[in-house]
């Protein structure tokens, strides 16, 4: 049984000018010890999938699926207080901004030593010792020292590794990671990100990233999520996925990776997500889909086999050629055929 | 800590010598003078007023005057009363204690109810509470103090006879003053029912002089919450599975106090001067009344006396919660 299995998961919410649907029909499972990675550009919903899982959404979203099982409990269900008991604990989560997403009022003992007092019932010396145990886990220098420093005196990178600490005190057995080196330094990132590899291969703890760098995928990922505009497109092992891609998005993100450019100007996806207002009948992607025809526009394409990526796609690409499309001539697109 | 310290004191030099001016021009703009006003009904002969006149020095140049009310109150002489005779000085911290257990009181009133409902407000924004409240502190903002204090008296003294009217206890109880405030006095004294009885009289001057606090407090607090609440960290927070209660009460209003602290101090300055209307309104015996009557009496330098050492006041207390924000958040500590 997966460690995490979400079936059919959408997350609408309630805005001034009507409904949105941010999340739309995803499902993933996680197994223990996996590295699954949600792709996407802004926008994509990956982000609110996994809020939604955690219970972090604001009063406006209205979470449905037809199953939400972590560890064997139905999470759908589960009260509010409930919930706070795996949240935190056995589930846990770090976030894109480390500089923001600590309180400026705590010192780093104190705010690491919470998740410890309220799910382990931890004494106050107990914290103290396993707090510094954590910090030097993550690889912060003079660990009972930094104990009693407050945020404003950590760099981003220590940050991070106190959210990561934070994460991690009650020996969570998911971890999701929303975009965790995105907003610092490349050279940091790499430290980041070799950090939580280390922790979830010494935990064997499953580990959920969720990121919009293909590079970052290649390097860490067991599993690939793709998602646009939220909803899964495709979803593959990491080397079928980059050798391989089966849904014209993912192929698309993939072409406009710097290190694959052929030409001098760097590839890009023409447009932009689709928003509130702009939502696309049929195929989501085809209004930016170099091989998109009138049925891609007319009709909701269907999820295809395990063989084909599970792409939610009219024609899956195989060895990059779309099958059962019916020639250059039926796309609708003639000008985004030249560009690419 | 001490550079800061330094750079604050430094301000109020010439906030101080601002006050000074403003106090003892404003009161000199009032038509009539002392000399007038104590001769009374039946007048008196020129010359005994132009000996009275040249006694208290108000026949010199007005500059020179200044100059030198100026140059004594830098030697901390702050004058004497020309209708008690006694010094400006000791007449005032003999009323101090009275104003200032009143503005306590009313400062505690506001912040103890002020704060939880701004909290509450924040918390289920946009709900019937939060409109309700909004609604409320606008007009307890807009209320003019002496209507609110009459109303009161009217309902509470007079038809429902809960309260009394007037004073700060009854006048059946009489001991020494140890510290000057009456609910410290009437329990060191250990007479059965003084305690009540001065308890009694504070509820209705608290309730006036702290409605305006209150409502101040309220709408800031809200404000503040509402803007801490959507922050990355109260976001983690929760993600730590700890309470609605906790994640509120710990994580969002420690950093929520820091504009709600700025804004009970400037209400600091509010307090003295409704305590000017609340105390002439409900007899009470401090400062507020005592300046009311000096000013009807013209009594130059028990006024200008009185307001320079408001003004110190008020400058002392919002030194002293500029220096608190430090201990709230360590962060503004360290970077001044």
């Amino acid at each position: 049984m997966p460690l995490l299995d979400i079936q059919n998961l959408s997350v609408d919410f309630k805005t001034a000018s009507g409904p949105f649907r941010a999340v739309d029909g995803v499902s993933m499972t996680v197994d223990a010890g996996e590295i699954v990675s949600i792709v996407g550009e802004s926008g994509s919903g990956k982000s609110v999938s996994m809020l939604a899982l955690m219970g972090l959404l604001p009063w406006t979203a209205t979470i449905t699926a037809d199953r939400m099982l972590f560890d064997g409990h139905e999470l759908a269900g589960l009260s509010a207080r409930q919930r706070r008991r795996i949240v935190g604990k056995d589930m846990a989560m770090i976030f894109q901004e480390p500089m923001s997403s600590l309180n400026p009022c705590f010192t780093v003992g104190f705010q690491i030593g919470e998740a410890l007092k309220v799910h382990l019932k931890l004494d106050r010396k107990a914290r103290r010792r396993r707090v510094i145990e954590l910090l030097e886990m993550v690889g912060i220098p003079a660990a009972a020292e930094r104990v009693d420093a407050f945020p404003h005196q950590l760099s981003g990178g220590m940050s991070q590794r106190v959210m990561i600490a934070m994460a991690i005190a009650c020996q969570p057995k998911l971890l999701i990671a929303d975009e965790p080196t995105t907003a610092l330094d490349v050279t940091i990132q790499a430290q980041i990100l070799e950090l939580l590899m280390q922790l979830q291969s010494e935990t064997g703890m499953g580990l959920v990233l969720i990121t919009h760098d293909m590079g970052v995928v290649a390097e860490t990922a067991h599993r690939v999520s793709v998602q646009y505009a939220g909803q899964k497109v495709e979803e593959q092992a990491v080397a079928g996925l980059f050798a391989d891609p089966h849904h014209p998005y993912t192929a698309a993100l993939l072409a406009a990776l710097p290190e694959r450019a052929t030409s001098r100007r760097l590839p890009s996806i023409p447009g932009v997500v689709p928003g509130q207002f702009d939502r696309p009948t049929g195929c989501l992607f085809s209004p930016r889909c170099k091989f998109a025809t009138e049925r891609c526009v007319t009709k909701v394409p269907p999820v295809q086999g395990r063989q084909a990526g599970y792409a939610l796609c009219h024609y899956p690409l195989a060895g990059g050629r779309p099958v059962g499309h019916p020639g250059p001539g039926a796309t609708i697109h003639p000008d985004l055929q030249e560009v690419a | 800590m001490f550079g800061f310290l330094f750079r604050r004191i430094g301000l109020v030099i010439p906030t101080f010598i601002g006050v000074s001016l403003v106090a003892f021009f404003l009161i000199r703009l009032l038509p009539g003078d002392p000399i007038l006003l104590m001769a009374g009904e039946r007048g008196l002969s020129p010359e005994r007023y132009a000996e009275l006149m040249g006694r208290y020095g108000f026949d010199r140049p007005i500059w020179e005057q200044y100059a030198g009310y100026l140059g004594s109150l830098i030697q901390g002489d702050f004058g004497t009363s020309i209708i008690t005779k006694k010094p400006v000085f000791e007449e005032f911290f003999a009323l101090f204690p009275a104003t200032v257990e009143l503005s306590i009181c009313a400062m505690i009133f506001a912040v103890v109810l002020g704060i939880p409902a701004g909290v509450v407000a924040a918390v289920k924004r946009g709900s019937g509470f939060d409109h309700g409240l909004m609604a409320t502190a606008l007009v307890g903002y807009s209320m003019p103090i002496f209507w609110w204090a009459l109303l009161l008296i009217i309902v509470f003294s007079g038809i429902l006879q809960w309260t009394p009217v007037s004073g700060r206890i009854s006048l059946l109880y009489f001991f020494p003053s140890v510290t000057g405030f009456m609910l410290i006095d009437s329990l060191i004294s250990g007479q059965k029912g003084a305690f009540a009885s001065a308890a009694s009289h504070l509820i209705l001057p608290t309730i006036v002089l702290g409605t305006i606090p209150l409502a101040v407090i309220a709408r800031q607090t809200r404000s503040a919450m509402l803007e801490v609440l959507s922050e990355d960290y109260i976001r983690t927070a929760r993600a730590k599975g700890l309470s609605p209660f906790r994640v509120v009460g710990v994580h969002a209003l420690r950093n929520a106090l820091i504009p709600v602290i700025t804004t009970i101090g400037l209400q600091i300055g509010v307090l003295i001067a409704g305590a000017i209307l609340t105390e002439t309104i409900f007899s009470w015996p401090g400062i507020g009344k005592w300046m009311v009557d000096s000013i009807f009496r013209r009594d130059y330098p028990a006024v200008q006396g009185g307001l320079v050492l408001i003004a110190l006041m008020v400058m002392v207390v919002n030194l002293i919660v500029d220096m608190l924000y430090g201990l709230i958040n360590p962060k503004i500590r360290h970077t001044r």
